[in-house]
């Protein structure tokens, strides 16, 4: 343990200040959890700093079954999981060559992908709009026969936004681990596709997990592409569909707690159950020294 | 550093396989094939759906188009757009100031305090898990249900005018319809999770620090907070500069926590927004949109500029 000087008055400072500052930042999450078990018409009576008089299930229940938060969140699994595993695979492939196979195009290209990654969203949405709405689709996916307002494109844009942030991490992952481990196969006359499949892809393994729940969270909680490019509200994932029961002049904010409640607990949970991971994900990009 | 001793290693060890390579490596036909299929269709996706359209966004900026007829029916405009939001668009001058207040504050309050509390945290005082998964939820949570979490907060009915008694009557305090106030609310709430997020990155940072440096510090009878300002937080460099170009390039793309509240009108106008309202708004103005969105893009320019100089020019 590293000693230096801390006085006692300044350990109870500190001490002091973490503790206020955690219960700002877990008490709006616990407040919205309480209202979400009490009935709207309570709260309308006896105001939102009441003690809560009755319990009740209902909002759960409104929400899941009349709100269809349940087909919602189907259709934000629909889009997230799809999104991941092709981001995953196709930034393995290009990592594996950009780390393994030398050539003077391999730092430029990394570049792109790496710039590509913090452009705003802003910046690229209206010509992908324009496109969308011409790109012609099969009936079954849209029956206005375009790309626009599908998941399907919902996925394309995540993969390519997302291609930028994964293809950066995974070749600076790779190239962490010595190419040594890579000449027996080579010696052993395996082809490009063997050695990638074979040794380097299981190496990926812990980066790619870390990754994956990250950009789980990520897509999961995307708002503006799913506003953007959707227009149906039955196809909209969970996050933007909660607007849906934003009422315009009067909304059941019990019954909306519900809902953000149903929202991010997945969430939540992800980041309870690997909290490793996540932290691993956000940090694997910033911390090349 | 350590990290320099090891990238020498990887350097000398890459090179040696190279030589390998190049003596007993012929591709063949089919591993070209392969690595083509490896490179090309990532690249040709990420250019195609992000470099091509951010291109094209820069050029409708310096057009009129009505959207309705064809790509035919494009004009060239110059500077138009650009003259005409200046001039003619009520929001821009409030979006231009909000971005600006939204990256003083991130600059000024919430990054600071992002790297104070993960100063504190890293003395792994007691309760420190609890500490630290409280500040690390808010990332977890989209921009747009934390609007929502907050307006049990915030709103005429909500907690603090319900403390305040302000329930029955109109002395509610308005937070979210008086454009004096909401964009404070806003930023109070953007903070919250930028502020966790920043901890998060320094905390992975200090924890690469040589632990023989503080050591050496604390046995010259430096107090900790000295040792933490002037020998773990300069040795940081990296993870500075990626602090300060997430600062940066986070407050520029913020959309989600406005558009949830009012969709970013009445005191919450931002450049992000105003893309959104010229293209799928009640009026389309795509030279307008365009040109806003090319705003955000020249404001990003040097943030991406220094990230990518940090991350790539030990590279030959």
């Amino acid at each position: 343990m590293v000693t230096g000087k801390t006085s006692k008055v300044g350990l109870r400072v500190t001490i002091g200040l973490l503790i206020v500052f955690s219960i700002v930042w877990v008490f709006p999450i616990i407040f919205t959890i309480l209202e979400s078990f009490r009935p709207y018409g309570d709260v309308l009576k006896y105001g939102a700093a009441s003690w809560p008089q009755h319990l009740t299930f209902s909002n759960y229940i409104n929400a899941l079954v009349q709100s269809h938060m349940w087909s919602f969140f189907l259709n934000s699994v629909e889009v997230a999981v799809p999104a991941v595993f092709l981001t995953l695979f196709l930034a393995s492939m290009i990592a594996f060559v950009l780390s393994r196979y030398e050539s003077r195009w391999n730092v430029a290209l990394l570049m792109v992908f790496t710039a590509g990654n913090l452009l705003p969203p802003q910046l690229l949405f209206i010509p992908l709009f324009r496109l969308y709405l011409k790109i012609p689709v099969p009936h079954f996916l849209n029956e206005n026969g375009v790309l626009y307002d599908t998941q399907l494109g919902l996925v394309l844009v995540h993969v390519a936004v997302q291609l930028g942030f994964a293809t950066f991490v995974l070749t600076n992952f790779l190239r962490t681990i010595p190419k040594e481990i890579s000449e027996s196969a080579l010696v052993d006359g395996a082809n490009v596709w063997q050695h990638y499949w074979k040794i380097i892809f299981p190496l990926l393994r812990p980066a790619l997990a870390s990754l994956g729940v990250l950009m789980t969270t990520w897509i999961y909680n995307d708002f503006f592409w799913s506003v953007v490019l959707l227009k149906s509200g039955a196809k909209r994932p969970i996050t933007a569909a909660l607007s849906n029961l934003q009422g315009l002049y009067n909304t059941d904010y019990n019954l909306l707690a519900a809902g953000a409640v149903l929202a991010f607990l997945p969430t939540l949970f992800v980041f309870f159950s690997m909290r490793k991971h996540f932290v691993a994900g956000l940090t694997l990009g910033s911390t090349k020294g | 550093m350590s990290n320099d001793v090891a990238t020498r290693k990887e350097v000398k060890i890459a090179k040696a396989g190279r030589k390998a390579r190049r003596r007993n490596h012929n591709f063949s036909g089919g591993d070209r094939a392969t690595i083509a299929t490896f490179v090309g269709v990532p690249t040709l996706i990420h250019i195609f759906m992000v470099w091509i359209p951010a291109i094209c966004t820069v050029l409708l900026s310096f057009t009129f188009w009505d959207g309705i007829g064809g790509l035919k029916n494009i004009k060239w405009v110059g500077f138009t757009n650009y003259r005409q939001i200046i001039q003619l668009d009520a929001d821009f001058g409030p979006a231009i100031r909000n971005n600006l207040y939204w990256l003083a504050v991130f600059a000024l309050i919430a990054t600071p305090l992002g790297i104070l509390l993960a100063y504190y945290i890293d003395k792994n005082l007691k309760g420190t898990k609890f500490y630290q998964t409280s500040f690390y939820m808010p990332l977890v949570i989209s921009l747009a249900v934390t609007g929502i979490i907050w307006d049990y907060i915030f709103n005429s009915d909500g907690l603090i005018n319900s403390l305040l008694g302000n329930n029955t009557n109109d002395s509610a305090i308005d937070f979210w319809g008086d454009p004096n106030k909401n964009i404070w609310v806003v930023l109070f709430i953007a903070s919250w999770r930028h502020i966790g997020y920043i901890m998060l990155l320094y905390l992975a940072g200090m924890k690469s620090v040589d632990p023989s440096l503080r050591e050496a510090a604390a046995i010259d009878g430096a107090t900790e907070w000295s040792t933490f300002r002037k020998v773990v937080v300069p040795s940081l460099r990296p993870v500075n500069v990626i602090i300060i170009v997430v600062t940066i390039i986070e407050s520029l793309r913020a959309f989600d926590l406005v558009y949830i509240i009012n969709r970013g009108t009445n005191g919450l106008q931002l450049l992000g927004v105003l893309v959104y309202d010229n293209i799928l708004g009640s009026s389309m103005r795509i030279g307008w949109g365009a040109a806003y969105a090319t705003l955000l893009f020249i404001l990003c320019i040097g943030p991406i500029i220094v990230y990518l100089y940090q991350n790539f020019s030990r590279e030959d």
